[in-house]
């Protein structure tokens, strides 16, 4: 397995910094949430590694660059509460790699983060197996939107 | 000039590159996720839309200034120059870059040229107006304000 392409962004735990609900904690029980971002875009890394902070969860987050990357971690046992997946990325993309996880049983919440907005570019991606599909960028309502699903499904 | 002055200098710039439409709510969304941790941020995002989009630009150029134009080259660099500018909230670089899909899918390479000037001339104008933004926080700053 390869480890190109994968930072630690290391943990965070921003205790009375809460800008997500409460709800967003209750989710966890005391487990640290883990969330793998796929993308490619150096920039949209950034951005969503601070959005999950934001949220006030306490999250390890790991970023890969593609998602051979991505699904390379799961199949080597690493297993995430939540996965961002963005759609075009080189070597492998997003539908593709959305669509090998769920064939290797992957049953983590993958949500995918498009620029794409059109039906024939997105209907493809959600049909791979995501559990939803959001237009970039995420702001903090729809980061909210999802802890407050992935409370839902825990 | 004081801080207090620099402060109202800022705000009235601000509002005006909203109003102008240069920038729109997800600049806003991008200086709420800036904190004591990350002092930095919006400055360290922005930095890297500058490097992202003048690659992109070159390459667009080359793209297009092929024999036969790679529709499908030209419209993956214009798909990533959307979704980085989109993120920083540089509305008016977005809109511009929609047009220009759609003259890609439509495979115009007049309209696609026309596009790349657009983008060119949207692009260096939203970077003076963010460097001179970034500018006056640091006079603020030093300032002591």
């Amino acid at each position: 397995m390869s480890n190109q392409g994968v930072a630690t962004d290391g943990t965070s735990s921003k205790a009375g910094e809460v800008k997500i609900s409460e709800e967003s904690k209750s989710l966890q029980g005391g487990k640290k949430l883990s969330v793998l971002i796929v993308d490619d875009d150096q920039l949209i890394q950034m951005m969503h590694v601070a959005l999950v902070k934001a949220s006030g969860v306490d999250a390890e987050i790991l970023i890969a660059e593609n998602g051979e990357v991505a699904v390379d971690l799961c199949r080597s046992g690493k297993s995430f509460d939540l996965i961002l997946m963005d759609k075009h990325m080189p070597i492998m993309d997003g539908v593709r790699a959305t669509r090998e996880l769920r064939k290797m049983g992957v049953k983590s919440m993958i949500i995918g983060v498009t620029a794409c907005s059109m039906d024939y570019e997105v209907k493809p991606f959600i049909e791979a197996g995501l559990n939803e599909c959001y237009q970039k960028p995420l702001d903090p309502e729809m980061t909210k939107s999802i802890l407050a699903k992935l409370s839902k499904g825990n | 000039m004081d801080a207090l002055q620099l402060k109202r200098q800022l705000i009235t710039f601000t509002e005006l590159l909203f109003r102008e439409g240069f920038l729109d709510e997800q600049f806003h969304q991008l200086q709420q996720l800036q904190d004591e941790k990350n002092p930095n941020f919006v400055v360290e995002v922005v930095s890297l839309f500058f490097e992202d989009s003048e690659r992109l630009l070159n390459e667009l150029a080359k793209a297009l200034d092929q024999q036969n134009v790679d529709y499908k080259k030209v419209d993956a660099h214009v798909h990533q120059l959307k979704g980085s500018s989109s993120s920083i909230g540089a509305q008016r670089v977005q809109r511009v870059c929609i047009v220009f899909r759609n003259y890609c899918n439509e495979k115009n390479v007049e309209g696609c040229l026309k596009c790349l000037q657009q983008l060119k001339h949207e692009y260096a104008i939203v970077k003076t107006k963010l460097e001179a933004l970034f500018s006056l926080e640091q006079q603020i700053l030093a300032a002591g304000g």
